[in-house]
């Protein structure tokens, strides 16, 4: 059950694993997500289908390394199993040819970002891609991007790669220059909250992928939840994707945060192992 | 019933005894942890009762020509037949009896509300104005000597027949139905959305009153009956009902429980460090976080307020002493009197140090700079009329507004059915509640697809749910054949 049955590294810290998980390979739509959980002492984690083969029964998962638990995901090889894998989850990703799509995404959000941006290309959009990160070596997916992107316009804060700039700068830019009909962004809350400033600016809809600490991913236990419009919303079931302009980005942050202490506190015990 | 009355051996044993004897003897009292110790640890707190104790409390049950404990309990168990036996010494014989009506009678004996069901309706307390006959104690001692001999019967399984049964979720009412199936000869999978069986026996209910291995026991009897168990398998995500009717499978259970948590839409109550029950009891008892070598983290509270008054409430509170609050309040907008938690639960936490804080209802969460919650603000209330659940109701005093300084609030107010299946088929009648809607045999509007327990009732019991799953396994029986 569950067995990775290829793995690659797309750099230090950014994984890519192929895990036999039949059933969720045949009903899995884009932009939906799975929970994984590695150990039995493990967290439940949820992480986005970046793609899958229903021939092979398999999907594909990319995973960052930030904390504890996607740490020990991607220290996993070839022929491991994965203790649980449960999806697919969460609404799939609303696709269609909706003319010129900027996709913005940084940090975290790079990964899940990839199968939206196939998706759309797909679908016959033009498709901008816009990443961030804070200097070169954090510009993680690159080349796959490049794949299914008309654009990959790179920002970061110190220039030493694409452009010196915020992501914020760099979708500013093309909507200067062309129209743009959607913004797709998925990131750190920060980044998400000034990107949806930015494109409310210019009336241009935007829908922002919610990256929220989630446990069962079944709207069982409102760990996930978030303000969108006024109204509380699960995360896990009512999204991962809302109408950036309608959500409490301040709040999400705040929430981020819950349990800061002990994730460090653990990293620091598995950093010793 | 009225026959196994006559047996030679009950009357023998009615007339060794007169009933002047029998109600001269005081109830037992439960052998319980110390509340200084219990309240820090997580063993359970009830610690059954002896052999000698059982014999004892056996003999107050005066075998009532017309049992009128029987009327007060959901699904009828005979409760005369089950503590005559313990009485003569039949424990193995008692569990059996039990286990003609209960499939889970080690787990009801602990989590039944006895004092508004059987023992409301014994004689003692209708006729005498005495203390009930334990009853449900008696019921957790024949279960439990039961598994501790080590002589639990599999019981007899028909030969198979070929037919192939779904069942989804694996909490009471999806144990108890799979077990009476697998009986009947079917071939039964039962599907578990979490990587756990047991549905909220095991994520909800804390291992002080109700420890995992009672559970596991079960479950463990159901595979030797030839149950399969899938976990981590979302029916109506990872795959559909119409996936297992290709599939093969002959008909289909729901029993996928009332899992969703409501909440009461107030000010800051998205803040950090409040939360629902299903979050902190999902990550104490399923994730076990409070253990050091779990990677899922949860905050220890200092100061705690649980708001509700139902069992888990209860279990929130005490969980939330047991993982070191200085301070474990329930805030309940109602008095004691109508709180819906059982008895025991509710004296066992003012025991530990719980401190209640009725007719008080929260209005808003205030947090500090980090969006941490650090203080509630609470409208008083006081009782008026009865309303529709025929409970007086609470009503706000004007003005009467206090602060209290909270770290961490869990927020238990009840739960609404699960809406992944019944949103995920399409013909099957919903009620606007979000129940599905059944006939008495448990039978929805699609005949294939049976479903009891809390998606059918929201909110309930295990009892109920238990029993639900007993109905629908004899009617969905008769419909395939
Ligand atoms: C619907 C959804 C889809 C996702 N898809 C992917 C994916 O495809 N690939 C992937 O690599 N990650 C994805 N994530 C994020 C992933 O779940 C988290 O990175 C993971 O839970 C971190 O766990 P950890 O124990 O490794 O880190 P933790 O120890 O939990 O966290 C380490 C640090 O990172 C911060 N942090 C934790 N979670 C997040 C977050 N979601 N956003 C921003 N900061 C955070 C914490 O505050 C903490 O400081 C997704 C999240 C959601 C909700
Ligand atoms: C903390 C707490 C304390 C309680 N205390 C008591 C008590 O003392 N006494 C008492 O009588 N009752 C008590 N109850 C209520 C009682 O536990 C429930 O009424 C009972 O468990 C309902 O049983 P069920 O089988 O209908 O559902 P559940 O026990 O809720 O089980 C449903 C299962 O189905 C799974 N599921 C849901 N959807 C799917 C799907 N689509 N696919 C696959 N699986 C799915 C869920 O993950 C879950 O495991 C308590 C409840 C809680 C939460
Ligand atoms: S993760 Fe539990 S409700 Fe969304």
């Amino acid at each position: 059950m569950n067995k990775i049955v290829s793995k690659e590294n797309f750099s230090e810290n950014v994984v890519k694993l192929e895990v036999e998980a039949p059933l969720i390979a045949k009903s899995r739509k884009a932009g939906h997500f799975v929970i994984v959980r590695v150990g039995e002492k493990g967290e439940r984690i949820p992480l986005t289908i970046a793609a899958s083969d229903t021939q092979k029964g398999t999907i594909t998962l990319v995973v960052q390394k930030i904390g504890v638990s996607s740490t020990k995901l991607c220290n996993l090889n070839v022929g491991d199993e994965i203790t649980d894998v449960v999806g697919p989850l969460g609404k799939a990703t609303h696709i269609e040819n909706f003319g010129t799509v900027v996709c913005a995404g940084g940090g975290v959000g790079v990964a899940p970002m990839l199968p939206i941006v196939e998706a759309l290309k797909k679908a016959g959009n033009r498709v901008i891609t816009v990443l961030a990160a804070r200097n070169k070596s954090l510009v993680i997916l690159e080349d796959q991007m490049r794949k299914f992107s008309d654009e990959v316009i790179i920002m970061t804060d110190d220039g030493s790669s694409g452009k010196k700039g915020l992501v914020t700068n760099g979708i500013e830019e093309v909507i200067n220059r062309e129209k743009v009909d959607l913004c797709v962004t998925i990131g750190p809350a920060i980044m998400m909250k000034f990107v949806a400033l930015l494109t409310k600016k210019y009336e241009i809809p935007t829908v922002a992928s919610l990256n929220t600490i989630m446990v069962d991913g079944t709207g069982m236990c409102g760990a996930c939840r978030v303000t969108v419009g006024g109204k509380t919303k699960f995360v896990c079931v009512d999204g991962p994707e809302f109408d950036a302009h309608q959500v409490d980005f301040d709040q999400m942050l705040m929430r981020l945060g819950a349990y800061k202490q002990e994730e460090q506190a653990d990293m620091y015990k598995v950093s010793k192992q | 019933m009225a026959e196994d009355r006559n047996v030679a051996w009950r009357e023998d044993l009615r007339k060794g005894l007169s009933n002047k004897e029998r109600t001269a003897i005081q109830r037992v009292k439960m052998n319980e942890l110390e509340p200084a110790y219990r309240a820090r640890v997580r063993e359970e707190v009830n610690q059954g009762l002896t052999k000698e104790q059982a014999l004892v409390e056996a003999k107050r049950c005066l075998d009532c020509p017309n049992p009128t404990c029987m009327t007060g309990c959901p699904v009828s168990i005979n409760i005369p037949g089950f503590i005559k036996n313990i009485e003569r010494g039949e424990i193995l014989e008692a569990a059996k009896v039990l286990k003609e009506t209960s499939a889970l009678p080690a787990v009801c004996g602990r989590v039944c509300p006895q004092e508004k069901q059987c023992e409301s309706q014994c004689f003692y307390k209708l006729k005498l104005k005495k203390d009930a006959v334990g009853i449900g104690y008696l019921e957790r001692f024949a279960a439990d000597y039961e598994r501790e001999s080590g002589m639990i019967s599999v019981p007899e399984i028909k030969e198979k027949n070929g037919k192939k049964i779904a069942v989804v979720g694996s909490g009471p009412a999806g144990l108890s139905f799979a077990g009476d199936m697998a009986k009947m000869g079917y071939s039964v999978t039962v599907f578990e959305a979490l990587h756990e069986i047991g549905g909220v026996l095991k994520y909800g209910i804390p291992e002080f009153r109700l420890p995992n291995k009672v559970v596991d026991v079960e479950i463990e009897n159901l595979r030797k009956m030839g149950v399969t168990f899938i976990k981590d398998c979302i029916v109506g995500k990872t795959i559909s009902i119409k996936d297992l009717e290709e599939d093969g499978f002959k008909g289909v259970f729901v029993a996928s429980g009332a899992g969703l948590p409501r909440f009461m839409n107030i000010s800051g109550e998205n803040l950090i460090g409040v939360m629902s029950s299903n979050e902190y009891l999902t990550r104490v008892n399923l994730m076990d976080a409070a253990n050091p070598e779990s990677d899922t983290p949860i905050n220890k509270g200092h100061n705690v307020a649980v708001i509700g008054g139902g069992n888990t409430a209860m279990d929130s509170v005490r969980t939330a002493l047991r993982l070191g609050a200085d301070r474990a309040m329930i805030v309940y907008r109602r008095s004691e009197e109508e709180m819906p938690a059982r008895l025991e639960e509710v004296k066992h936490a003012k025991e530990e140090g719980v401190e209640f804080m009725t007719l008080h209802n929260p209005i808003e969460y205030i947090g500090d700079e980090k969006g941490r919650v650090v203080k509630m603000r609470l409208q008083k209330m006081q009782l008026g009329e009865p309303d529709a659940s025929g409970r007086r109701s609470p009503i706000e005093i004007p003005g009467a507004i206090e602060e209290i300084d909270v770290d961490e609030v869990i927020v238990s107010i009840g739960v609404s059915p699960n809406p992944l299946i019944p949103s995920s088929v399409e013909g099957l009648q919903v009620s606007p509640k979000g129940t599905i809607v059944v006939n008495e045999g448990m039978q929805s509007s699609i005949p294939m697809l049976f479903a009891g327990g809390d998606i059918v009732r929201g909110g309930a019991t295990v009892i109920l749910a238990m029993g639900d799953g007993r109905a629908a396994a004899a009617a969905m029986d008769k419909y395939l054949k």
